[in-house]
Parts: C-alpha cells; structure tokens; sequence
C-alpha cells in the first residue's frame, strides 16, 4: 500500500448480466485529500462507490484499507462503516422529525442514545469543533438543507470514519450554502480525512479538490492532479474524444441543408418549464436531425420536455409548421406529430408489467381514442411488424416488457412511437444502457427516419454519436442554451469548448479558483 | 404413444394453469367444493319448489351463493379497477351501500316511513342513487387522484361518517316498503315471478357483461393497468393518470348503487348501522383471491369475480357446517394468510422448482 | 403538504360531528333543572332512536330542563363527555353508558361537584352508592316472558332456530338465557341451529337460508331482534315456508319496531318482546322527586315491559308502543 494512503482499490471488475460495469478500475485516496471521481452517467463511479460501501459485491479486485494489514472484506454497508467508509448522500436520509442529537445517534448502538442528556452534550461538542451552525436539541427539519447535509458529515464523522464518501452533495444547495459545505470539507480535510467527492459541477472540482480519478465506461481513463487538469481536458477525458471506426457513419448526402424560406416543423420561442430551464429558442426543420449537448445536468433532456409538454411548461410559445399552438400536456404534442423517446426508460418509458404489444401499441391507442380501440388482430400485426422492423428479440409479444433486455426495451418504446407515425421525433438518450450493436442500430434508424422527412432530435451524452447523426447542435450549460453549432463547427474539440465556457470570463475564473495552479496547456 | 403425447399435452396445459392468476381462485374453488363433497354430498342438492304467489323456485347452498355471492361480485368489479388504477382499496363501500340504500328509500317512501304507495318510480329512486353514489365515488376519487391521499386513508373518511350520512338522510327513519305498497320493490332481491332462479344473480350477470363489454369496446382495462403499473409512463403517452385514477372510482360508486339496489330489496328496508358490514374487507379479498396484485397494476376481471363467488361459497360452507357466524372472519383471516404466502414471490419461486421436479422425465423431453 | 391537507380534512370532520353531537347543548337560564344527557348513537338502531327522541322530547325547556346532550358509542368519549358536563355544573347526569366498566372515578368527581346521577337504559360496575337510581329493562325476564308465551302454544315438538345478537351483550345473555334453560329441561325442545346474527337481518336469513337448504326441519324461530326476525322471515318467504299464526313456522322477536307489530297485527309474526324505550318519563319522576327532597323507595327501578301476542294485539297497541 502506498504511503499514507487511506485507501486502495485495485483492478476492480463488476459485472451485471449482460454489462461489465467496473473493468480493472484502480482507485487510490490518500490522507486529508479530497478527491473527485468524475465521469459522465455509466462510467462507473456509482458502481465503484457501491462496491467500496459494501451495496454490490465485486467480482473481482482488491480492497486495502490503511491500519487493516490484510484485504478489506466489504460485504455489507454495515461492514463498510465499520471500517470506517461513511457515504452523505444527495438525498438526505435523516429522519427530519427527529433532533440533531438523535439524527447524529440513532441506530448506533452506542449507548450514548440512552441519556439524553449526555447525547445532547456529546453532539453539542461536535457540532462546535466542526463549526456547525445547529444546536443538537434543535428539530432537523427547522435547519437549511445545507447544515442538513452538515449533520450527516457530523454524524459520519463522528463514527470515527477513514473515508467519507459524499455523492452529490451540492446540488440542492445555493452558493453560499456550498461555501459553507467547503469550508467543512477543508476542515476534515486538515484532520487527515480522506474524501471522495462526486459531483456534475466541474467549478466545485477545481474550487475543492485535490485530484481528480475520470472514469470512463467502466474503466479508469486516468488519476490526475487538479494543477495538471485543465477543464477543457477533463471535459475531453470524461466524453472521451477518441472517434472509433463507427464514424464512417455519417454519409455526406444525409447532411441536412436548410433550404431558403421553408417554414420550421416546429418552432418554440421564450419556451420555459417548471423544470427551472432558462427560457429558450428552438427550432427543428423537416428532415432535419439536431441535437442539445451539454453535460449532464445541464438541461438539455429537460428543453425537450418542455417542447412535448412533459413539464409543465409556464412561458413561451410554441407554432407547428408555421402554426401557433398550445402545448401544455403530452397528449396535445402527440396530436401535433410529436413523440418523446424519455431519457430514463425504466421510470418514464416502459409499462413494466404490460406486454410487448401492449408496450407498442400504447400512444397510438391513445391518439385514437378511449372509444376505439384496436382489435386484437390489429395489435397483433402492428407488434409483429415492428418486432421485424426493429429486430427486438422477445419471446413473444405477449412477454412482459420489463423481462427484455435494456436495448431491446428501448427499441420497443421507440416502436411505440414510430407507430404513431410523428413528424418530429424527439429521443432523449436513446442509446443509454444498451449494447454497443444496439447503439448503432438506432443510429442509422435514425438517419434513416430522417431522410424519409422525419425531423428527430437527438440526445445523447455520448457526443461522437450526436456529431455523426446530427447537422446542428444546441450546446447548454448550467440550464441554459450557450451555443448552437453547425458545419464546421461540429467538431469534439469545439463543442467542449462551448460547454467548458470557451468564453473568457469561466477561464478567468479558473485561474482565480487555483491559486498556482497552472492553466491551458493546450487543447 | 398417441395417448401419451396427449396426456402430456394436458400436462403442459395444467402447467400453464397453474402459472396463470386465474388458478388461484379455481383452486381455491376445487377445494372447496371436493371438501364439500366430502363432508357432505347433499350439500350440492337442488330442488324446485314453489313459493308463496306460486311461482317457481330453486332451492339449494348452490343457488345461495349465486344469489349471496351477487353484491360482492358487483362490488369487486369495482374494486378491482380501483385497486388496478389507484394501488390502493376503497374501503367506504359498505357506509356508500348503506347511503345508496337510504337514498333509494328516501326517494320511494318520502318522509312516510310505512308508505301505502310509493312515491317515485322505482328506476327513478335508483338514477338518483347511482347519482348519489357516484358523487361520492368522485369525492373519494378526488381526494386519492387530485390531492395525492392513500385511497384507505382518503375513502376512511366516508367508512367513518357513511352510515351517519345514510341515518341523517332518511331523518333517522327505517322505512319499509310493504309488499302491499310495491310488489315490484322486492324482485330485485328475490325472485322474478314464474322464473326461478334469484334476481340478483340476474343483476350480477348484467353487470359482468357490461363490464366485459366496455373492456372489449373501450381502453378502460389498457388505460388503468398503465396508470397503475407506471403513472408518469403513462403521462408521457398522453394519458390523464388523473382523471382514470378518479374514474375508477366513480365506476365503483356505480356498482355501489346496484349493490345497494339488491340489499334494500331482499328486506324492503334498511339499517343503517348494519347493512352491508364489513363488505368491503370481504370485495378487497375477492379481487386479492383474484390473484389480482393489491398494489395495483394488472388486473384480471374474471379472477376477481370468481373470487367473489368464491368467498360466498366459503360463507355458505361455514353456515352449513355451523360454524358460529363470529368466527366467520376467523376463517376468512386463514384464506387470507394462505393467499399472501401462496402469492409471496419466493414460495412461488419454490413452487415453480417443485413444479419442475414433479414434472415425469418424458414431459421434459417434449419440452 | 399532503398530511396536513389530512389533517385539516379531518379535523373539519370532527367539528362537523361536534357541532352535530353539542349542537343542542344551551346556556343555563334560572329556574331551569340543568340535565347532561350522555347516550349512545341515535344510528345504533331503532330502539335507540326512540330512546333518544324520547329523551329530548321529555327534556325541554318548557318543562323546565336546560339540557345537554352528548352521543358515543366509545366509553372514553363518553367520560370525557361526563367530565365536561360536570365542570359546566350541571344538576343532574343521565347516563345510558356503552360499557359496565370504567366509571367510578368520574362518578366520584360528580357527587364530589354535588351532580346527582342517574343510571338509564344500561347498568354499570361501580359502587351503588354513587348513583341516585338505575333504570333499567331487565332483559332475563324479558327473555323469561317470551319463553312463557312460546311454552304456553304447546306444540308437541319444539324444533327453533335460534338467531342471537351480538355475543355478549347484556340484551343477547338475557334473552337466550331462557330459551336455552328451557329447551335443556325439556326433551321435546330442540335447538336446531343457534347462530349469532350480530342484530343484523342479512346474517339471519343467510343463516336460515342455511338451514333450510340442508332441509333440517324446524317450527320456530327465535329471533333475539325484530331485524334479525325480519331477516329469517325474508328466508321463509322466499322457500315458500309459512310462518305467523296458525301457519308453519312461529316467528318471535323483540324490541316492537312499529313494523314488527304491524306484522304481528297482520298474522305473519306470532310475538314480539318490548323492550322499553321510553324511560324519560321514569327519569323525570326521579328527578321530581329528589328535587322535592323525597327519597327513592328503590336504587333499580325495572320496567314494565309487555310481550305482544299477534292473537291480541290491537293497532292500538301498535300505535302506543310501537317504536
């Protein structure tokens, strides 16, 4: 084990059923360190993070911890904190109904829980040392979510642990509720804790942390000090920019060309959302593939909820082919040749328990009316000819969805949508969790759409798959639309530069937050 | 060979039975009936007799449970769309049986509680009722479908005040509709003269048959197991997750008012602190021996009815074997706790393997 | 947001049901005998709805009583109802109390404070000394009489269904007392099905329904109320078995619901059992009395209580006692 580190994880292999999630992922974290593990979705760092507290198994791989002479075992939460690894998650998981103290003692069996008095006492002291501004006999849910978050670090920290995870902290706080987060996070730090810190907001990275480990579909990309990482470079590592043998793709002829005075199929104007979007301008044309880009969180799944009225939208306006008209409710999207393909397929795609023909003929079914549904016969030949269509490997169509594969789930919700014949197309993620074949298959299915006259956008947090199928780009950042790129322009190197803030104001403000540390090394 | 092949065949098909929701209230059917059988073959005696106005009559623990077993069956209907949509149960049928009653005798007898003729139509004191019923059907489907609250805590509402409501609206009367004042009133509890089998079987028929032709001619059955199984999913392909929840709801208060049609009819009045007790514990169970997943989501109707049926036949066995009527629900909590573990993903898990291993050796090559 | 959408849901209801229970309660005026009436719900049947119309008809403010009345069916509530009559310093305390058990030290608090209670309708467990009298129908002797009657029909055989009310209530041990003493005396007597209905008419003519289709013979029915009476009448009907006088079947039950004796006037019921209601006047004769200063010859005071025979009964007897 390397010196003063708290803990290392070597050649960590995971695998689920069909996925290898985790391959030969190294992870060292020394003492008082705070160190960012980065990576896009399905990178790997909720598994690593799983694995290190003891929720999944590995399959493979070493974990050491420091003052433990031999292997970690890690088999539950239980045996993970008691070694010391605590995790502070984005939700809070405190009972809010509950005081401080009690939060900070429940179920730990210590004994202190016993005399309140001595409990109260006890938490008292840790929340002073920690600078924590709540009083131990106070309710939990009168404090800000900030000292909420505070508490939980308290209690973790107080279980004398080693390595204390938190998972997104940050991102129901404001500014200021961050600074105070910092401010305790740099005094654990002095004290030799190590932290892991995981987060989707790359200015809290260079604010905070010390190294950065970027994971990339399941393996390690590379463990690097902050000083040595440039945004735009961390940005590159984490999308990996390398374009594999599939970008050949792209045929020249399907480029889409705007032609002169063509009406817009669709054109939103000021559109905002509850979803806490700017307000923003869109527009798509016929036969035209485009796409929002941006990292995660940066709200480019929820523009296109806006335009399908899957938010509730609160401002703006929306014309269909060249006609103003009122989207406020998915069904009225529908009725205007609009179908959204949801980002996250299990909790706003598929129907679980319905059947594949179910599954497929659901928005079409809706579209004609409560009064009218199809024969049996009919949803019979629509499942069959999409099944063939899409090739989806089912038993049958009567199998229950949520028995299929991710990939060939998808391509039944996307086979839900084709049905409905739209004229626009949004897919939000299509190709996320599903295998590499699968990917390419939509891909081209898309292409193909769109040469037919069908407009789609195309969301993908993979970017060489939205460079191959996309003539333009929407690029956003911190929920609000920062670039739109086309042509030339459609390049890697280009959109991490729109989303890094190419602009000089964000580099300037790098340069302020790394006191010495060195800053564009090249791109 | 040829005889083997063919009994594998059965074989096969007894698996899939066995794998299909619809067994488990077939099963619990069979096992009743051979226990009967047993114990008693005379138990499935019928005869035709005559009653008082000389028409003809069937008699027999058959015919009771048809005729018993017919509120129950109308109310699981009901029910189980409610449990399908909203994942949860409605557990104010009873009190809504004992208010649509009291509405229907309020609008026939006016404020007379011994009437000498009837004062409305009989079809028109049962419009206002299923109104009535349906009103507080939509009351409930608000509060479980607009305001977010767990169907049992949002219909514990009308459980608790129900039955209070019924009193107040028939001023604390118990009226009774004579067979002098109506003769017509008491058919739809008892007999159609010169046909002998019971109304309310007739009743209990109607209402399956509407119910399964508006599953077959409408979306209702597609549209409330997607709204049960996932309601955001469900949005995105343009339903009103809403609205279907709350539907359900007033369709049960429908097949409320006809239940409580049947129950002031069999005794031309009412009471109100007693009418239609704890049915709903016993129009829950049905749609749960239905094999139906009380958390919602997929449902089947025909399960759900034989359920109902099902749980009369358990009442009617119990009456005949004299079993004291307060240990009634004791026997109910057993075919309760066999049903949860029978339906516990892990025994069935367990099944399947026993399943497989009984299977004969020559099935598995078929296969 | 949702709990507390709930709870406002709720306690909206309660104030509903509060303003429905104390809607009478009415500020003391001099001269005026201030009563608190504790009694269970009017909706618990029909005997009570006669009990408790009897009640606030007696206990006017033209005759002279300022009273309060407070509705349960749960002794907690009932007590809390007690305490709060006796911290408003009312006279006198009527108390019809859902269980025995449970109220000796609010009686306590009430002869402490100088309210004189009276027991009506139910008795409870607590030292006699705490109550000024008890009314009470004596529900053994009710059973008694009905008992007699159906000795005194001397049919040869006596085969009965015997269709109890809910287990253990005072009403239900009194009245099934008798039959069962008799027929355990008499070799000709036979029970042939003895079946709680719960005081519910749907029970008892499942229960009979019962019987009838396992063809067991019978030629009585004993029904512990007129519900239940009525329930196993609606089984008969529909076998086409005749019952009343002269007929089949004799059917017996209790309470005289108007109804019940209007069947009995009409020859399709045999007897119905009184059980009396109307025990206001029996309290304000108390209360005059003790208001004089006079003392109570006895602390249980019992009711009449008549049996009707359907050979006998009048409309007017319908008209008087029917409830």
């Amino acid at each position: 084990m390397k010196e003063n580190a708290v803990l290392e994880m070597k050649n960590i292999h995971k695998r689920f059923p069909g996925v290898l999630a985790l391959q030969g992922v190294d992870f060292t974290l020394c003492e008082g360190e705070i160190h960012a593990l980065m990576g896009e979705n399905g990178a790997g760092k909720s598994t690593l993070i799983k694995v290190l507290t003891g929720v999944y198994e590995k399959n493979e791989g070493q974990i050491f911890l420091k003052g433990l002479h031999k292997e970690a075992a890690i088999h539950s939460p239980q045996d993970a904190q008691k070694l010391g690894i605590s995790t502070v998650y984005q939700e809070i998981t405190l009972c809010p109904n509950l005081t401080v103290a009690e939060n900070m003692y429940i179920g730990r069996g210590t004994g202190v829980a016993q005399n309140w008095k001595k409990m109260n006492e006890e938490a008292d002291k840790i929340l002073q040392s920690l600078d924590i501004p709540a009083r131990a006999n106070q309710q939990l849910s009168t404090c800000s979510i900030a000292i909420q978050q505070m508490v939980a670090i308290a209690r973790a920290v107080d279980m004398d642990c080693k390595v204390l995870i938190l998972d997104e902290p940050t991102s129901s706080l404001d500014e200021q509720e961050v600074e105070k987060l910092f401010g305790l996070m740099r005094d654990l730090k002095a004290r030799g804790v190590g932290i892991i810190f995981v987060t989707h907001f790359l200015d809290q990275v260079y604010e905070v942390c010390d190294k950065i480990t970027v994971l990339r579909d399941g393996k390690l990309v590379g463990e690097y000090e902050i000083k040595d990482l440039p945004r735009v470079q961390l940005v590159s590592k984490m999308l990996g920019k390398e374009l594999d043998d599939l970008s050949d793709i792209k045929d020249k002829s399907l480029v889409y060309e705007k032609k002169e005075g063509a009406v817009s199929v669709y054109e939103a104007k000021g559109l905002q959302s509850t979803a806490g979007i700017k307000p923003f301008d869109f527009h798509i044309d016929k036969g035209e593939v485009n796409g929002f880009t941006g990292l995660l969180g940066s709200g480019r799944s929820e523009c296109v909820r806006a335009i399908f009225g899957a938010d509730r939208v609160i401002a703006g306006e929306a014309k269909k082919s060249g006609k103003t008209v009122k989207i406020t409710k998915p069904i009225q999207a529908m009725k205007n040749g609009i179908a959204y393909l949801p980002e996250d397929r299990k909790v706003d795609g598929i129907i679980g328990d319905l059947s594949v023909r179910e599954n497929i003929i659901l928005a079409t079914q809706v579209l004609k009316g409560f009064f009218k549904p199809f024969s049996k016969a009919e949803q019979m030949k629509f499942a069959d000819e999409y099944i063939k269509l899409l090739e989806i490997k089912t038993a049958s169509t009567e199998t229950p969805i949520k028995s299929l594969s991710g990939g060939n789930q998808q391509k039944v919700i996307l086979a839900r949508w084709l049905l409905t014949h739209p004229e626009y197309l949004i897919l939000d993620e299509p190709t996320r969790g599903i295998d590499v074949g699968t990917k390419i298959e939509i891909q081209k299915l898309v292409l193909k759409l769109a040469s037919e006259g069908m407009s789609v956008t195309f969301i993908s947090s993979e970017t060489d798959e939205m460079l191959r199928t996309c003539s333009r780009l929407v690029v956003m950042r911190d929920r609000k639309v920062v670039g739109e790129l086309t042509g030339s322009d459609l390049t890697q190197s280009k959109i991490m530069e729109t989303i890094a803030g190419g602009s000089e104001e964000t580099q300037s403000k790098i340069t302020e937050t790394i006191a010495g540390g060195s800053k564009e090394n090249g791109n | 060979m040829e005889t083997k092949k063919k009994e594998n065949g059965f074989l096969v098909k007894l698996g899939n039975l066995c794998r299909n929701q619809i067994f488990i209230p077939i099963a619990a059917l069979l096992i009743l009936a051979i226990f009967n059988l047993i114990a008693d073959p005379s138990f499935y005696a019928i005869k035709l007799s005559y009653n008082a106005n000389g028409s003809p009559v069937l008699m027999g623990n058959l015919i009771t449970i048809l005729d018993y077993g017919s509120e129950l069956a109308i109310l699981a209907i009901g029910m189980t769309l409610v449990t399908a949509a909203s994942g949860g149960q409605d557990i104010s049928v009873g009190a809504t049986i004992a208010i649509a009653g009291s509405v229907i005798l309020r609008v026939l007898c006016g404020t007379e509680s011994q009437p000498t003729s009837l004062h409305a139509p009989i079809i028109v004191a049962f419009l206002v009722a299923c109104v009535v019923s349906m009103l507080f059907g939509a009351f409930n489907g608000a509060l479980v479908a607009y305001f977010k609250i767990q169907p049992m805590v949002a219909t514990l509402i009308l459980f608790t005040a129900g039955r209070s409501i019924a009193a107040w609206i028939n001023n604390n009367q118990l009226p009774v509709i004579s067979e002098e004042c109506s003769p017509t009133f008491g058919i739809f509890g008892n007999y159609i003269p010169g046909i002998p089998i019971p109304t309310p079987f007739f009743i209990a028929v109607a209402c399956i048959v509407v119910i399964f032709l508006v599953l077959k001619f409408t979306n209702l059955g597609l549209y409330t197991q997607a709204v049960g199984i996932n309601s955001k999913s469900s949005r995105l392909n343009g339903l009103n997750p809403e609205f279907i929840k709350f539907i359900s709801f007033v369709i049960l208060g429908l097949c409320v008012a006809v239940a409580g049609l049947i129950k002031v009819s069999r005794l031309n009045t009412i009471n109100y602190s007693v009418v239609a007790k704890d049915i709903e514990m016993d129009a829950i169970l049905a749609v749960a021996l239905g094999g139906n997943a009380l958390s919602g989501g997929k449902f089947n109707m025909t399960a759900s009815i034989l359920g109902a049926y099902v749980i009369q036949f358990l009442t009617t066995t119990l009456y005949k074997m004299q079993v004291q009527a307060s240990a009634l629900p004791a026997y109910k909590a057993i075919v309760v706790i066999l049903l949860v573990v029978l339906s516990a993903p892990k025994v069935r898990e367990w099944l399947g393997k026993l399943w497989k291993k009984l299977r004969p050796a020559s099935m598995k090559e078929v296969a | 947001m949702k709990r507390k959408l709930l709870a406002l849901l709720t306690a909206t209801l309660m104030v509903v049901g509060l303003v429905g229970c104390g809607g009478e309660a009415a500020s003391s005026e001099g001269g005026l005998i201030k009563v608190g009436i504790i009694n269970n719900d009017p909706n618990e049947s029909g005997y009570r709805t006669a009990n408790v119309n009897d009640m606030k008809a007696t206990f006017t403010e033209e005759n002279g009583y300022d009273a309060s009345f407070a509705y349960s069916l749960k002794n907690e509530e009932q007590i809390q109802s007690a305490q709060k009559f006796i911290t408003d310093g009312v006279d006198y305390l009527l108390l019809s109390a859902a269980d025995t058990a449970g109220w000796d030290s609010v009686l306590k608090d009430a002869q402490d404070a100088g309210v004189k209670v009276i027991l009506f309708d139910r008795t409870i467990d607590a030292d006699p000394s705490l109550y000024e009298a008890s009314i009470v129908s004596d529900m053994a002797k009710e059973g008694e009489t009905a008992v007699a009657w159906l000795k005194s029909q001397n049919l040869s055989e006596y085969n009965i269904i015997h269709i109890q009310g809910a287990m253990g209530s005072a009403a239900q041990i009194g009245r099934s007392g008798a039959l069962v003493a008799e027929a355990e005396a008499n070799a000709n007597w036979n029970i042939v099905e003895q079946q709680t209905a719960t005081w519910n008419a749907e029970n008892a003519q499942q229960i009979v329904q019962a019987v009838i289709d396992a063809g067991t013979p019978f030629n009585v029915i004993y029904a512990e109320n007129d519900d239940m009476a009525k329930g196993a009448v609606a089984a008969l009907d529909k076998a086409n078995i005749s019952h009343g006088v002269g007929k089949d079947v004799i059917i017996m039950g209790y309470d005289c619901n108007k109804w019940a004796l209007q069947e009995l006037l009409a020859g399709n019921w045999n007897y119905d059992g009184q059980c009396n209601p109307f025990q206001a006047s029996y309290i304000t004769d108390i209360i005059k009395k003790l208001e004089a200063g006079e003392t109570l010859a006895q602390k249980t005071i019992i009711m009449d209580e008549k049996g009707f025979d359907a050979t006998t009964i009048t409309q007017a007897d319908v008209d008087q006692y029917g409830i």
